[in-house]
């Protein structure tokens, strides 16, 4: 039988490929993130489950609140200072869960509150200051001249060399002037969709799917929440002239990310299957509405915590027949 | 009916039954305006008028207010009292009125004023009436502080920033830089940061109450000896 400990372990072991390939293109930035982001989470965890009286080793070796913090250094931006990482890490941990009553009381996916919280404290840190493919630079930085950026030691004329926006963040303000052909002449879209980016996303997919070998997560999510994003950018974004096309959506922000490991958070999400279905494609549809009409370049946050709210709204519509009892009156047509 | 206890006012306004701590009543205003401390100043201190004022005016007609049009004539009170703070701000703290706009007009819709009308001012004589204004706009003035203070100094880094606005130009300087450098954290300038900052200050509220209550229940009743003494744990009214 699984554990929630055992559950948890899989999961991590599940970001690996995409830690891999975000180090790859990326350089060492996501995994610092990922350690430092993991040792905040476990740091707060473990003062608040003190300060609560509760059982800190039992609670810390279930590894919740070691996945909060790998999914949050993966989120982040790859050079982001430290300080700011913390802040999400506690933040997360510290006002979405433990201030919720810990494990399995949190309405809110705890990942996605601190990087909500970051994101909207810190815009511009959390959006102009993207590290740029290393195939791009004349010379990538070392493990530890990472270090010194993400400790805010390093002189600001070397990071704003390394730094930039997103490709989907690129793609979305240039299409407005431009045609598709010459935006995508920028070295960042490299040869297929997004430099770097396409490898990162399809190792998350890889990740996920073995996930759903697994039975950890089901495919309901995951396949309802990429339909609808895909639907969604097939109706308002068919030409890639004017807006963000299908495969840039798939395969250039954290769709992937989202979809196999954020947005299947099972304490969040909906718990029935036909619920699941309503919540993946509430989050493909709310993610799409703000990348492409919103202000912010990616959304995956603000599209997981809205969903959040109507979990209960979902869960109660979507309730299943017991077996032997006629269907609820109430409820969708089905 | 039992004339209410001036102690009993005092703490109930200010603390026990706090406007904004226990009531949760006219929360829009103060998750709105309360970005930085004068701001929250600025409010606190109209709110506080306003209340005063109406519940005088509200306790004085009383006797002559029958009970099917009490309300109407509540808020044409609050109202004109509001118009009042209105003009006082226009005239004397232009600048202040600008940054807080709709919400001073607003206040005639905060539900804690109202509240106090028909709860304590109708039933009660005008100095019992005036005490109660007064220590419910104290109690509303100081949570509204305690919050501006807390999300200007996280948003900022600053307190007491732009106190001139409202105190004239001596206050210029009062201006504390309390950290240095500091990288504005929006979130606590933006309304979530309201949210969170009353959250937290409830729970902290909640929390010394609990612990009052422990203190409280460990320590061995004293009663003098021979005391004939009732305790009371409150009114009826």
């Amino acid at each position: 039988m699984l554990t929630t400990g055992r559950i948890m372990q899989w999961v991590i072991a599940a970001t690996l490929p995409g830690l891999l390939a975000l180090t790859l293109f990326f350089g060492w930035g996501n995994l610092i993130n990922v350690v430092w982001c993991t040792l905040v989470a476990m740091g707060t965890e473990a003062l608040i489950l003190a300060l609560r009286k509760r059982p800190v080793t039992f609670f810390l070796s279930d590894g919740s609140a070691a996945l909060t913090g790998v999914l949050l250094g993966l989120a982040l931006p790859p050079l982001l200072p430290w300080w700011i990482s913390l802040i999400a890490a506690a933040s997360a941990i510290l006002l979405a869960k433990q201030l919720y009553g810990g494990l399995g009381s949190n309405l809110f996916n705890p990942a996605m509150v601190g990087y909500a919280l970051v994101l909207i404290s810190f815009p511009e840190a959390m959006t102009t200051n993207w590290a740029q493919p290393l195939a791009l630079l004349d010379e990538a930085p070392g493990l530890l001249d990472t270090l010194a950026i993400i400790a805010s030691l390093a002189e600001p004329a070397t990071i704003d060399g390394i730094t930039g926006a997103t490709p989907l963040d690129v793609y979305k303000h240039e299409i407005g002037s431009r045609l598709a052909s010459t935006v995508t002449a920028d070295p960042i879209f490299g040869d297929g969709i997004a430099r770097g980016w396409e490898w990162v996303n399809l190792a998350f997919l890889a990740g996920g799917l073995f996930l759903i070998r697994l039975k950890i997560i089901t495919w309901h999510i995951p396949a309802s929440f990429l339909g609808a994003l895909t639907l969604m950018t097939l109706l308002f974004g068919y030409d890639p002239d004017q807006s963000v096309p299908v495969q840039m959506h798939l395969f250039a922000g954290a769709t992937m990310l989202c979809a196999f490991f954020i947005a299947t958070d099972p304490v969040s999400a909906a718990t029935s299957n036909k619920g699941k279905l309503w919540y993946g494609a509430g989050i493909g549809i709310l993610l799409y509405i703000i990348r492409a009409w919103g202000s912010y370049p990616d959304a995956v946050a603000f599209a997981v915590l809205l969903m959040n709210f109507a979990v209960p709204f979902i869960d109660y519509y979507t309730r299943p027949r017991t077996y032997g009892h006629r269907k609820p009156e109430r409820g969708l047509p089905s | 009916m039992t004339e209410p206890q001036t102690k009993d006012i005092i703490q109930n306004g200010l603390w026990t039954n706090n406007p904004a701590l226990v009531q949760l009543l006219g929360l829009c205003p103060l998750l709105a305006v309360t970005s930085t401390v004068v701001n929250a100043l600025g409010l606190g201190l109209a709110t506080l008028l306003v209340v005063t004022g109406s519940n005088i005016a509200v306790s004085l007609i009383r006797n002559f207010v029958t009970e099917s049009v009490r309300l109407p004539a509540f808020v044409m009170i609050i109202a004109s009292f509001v118009t009042c703070t209105e003009l006082l701000m226009k005239a004397y703290a232009y600048e202040l009125y600008q940054i807080l706009g709709i919400f001073i007009p607003l206040i005639v819709t905060n539900c804690a004023i109202l509240g106090r009308a028909e709860a304590f001012a109708s039933k009660n004589p005008i100095l019992p009436a005036a005490l109660d204004g007064l220590m419910t706009g104290l109690g509303f003035l100081g949570v509204l502080l305690a919050l501006g203070a807390m999300r200007e100094l996280i948003g900022h880094g600053t307190l007491f920033a732009g106190m001139d606005l409202l105190l004239g130009s001596t206050a210029a300087s009062w201006e504390v830089t309390v950290f240095p450098n500091y990288r504005d954290a929006l979130i606590a300038v933006l309304p979530p940061g309201a949210f969170i900052g009353l959250g937290l200050l409830i729970a902290l509220k909640n929390r010394i109450d609990s612990q009052v209550e422990k203190h409280r229940s460990t320590q061995p009743e004293t009663v003098d000896p021979g005391s004939k003494r009732v305790r009371v744990t409150g009114y009826f009214s």
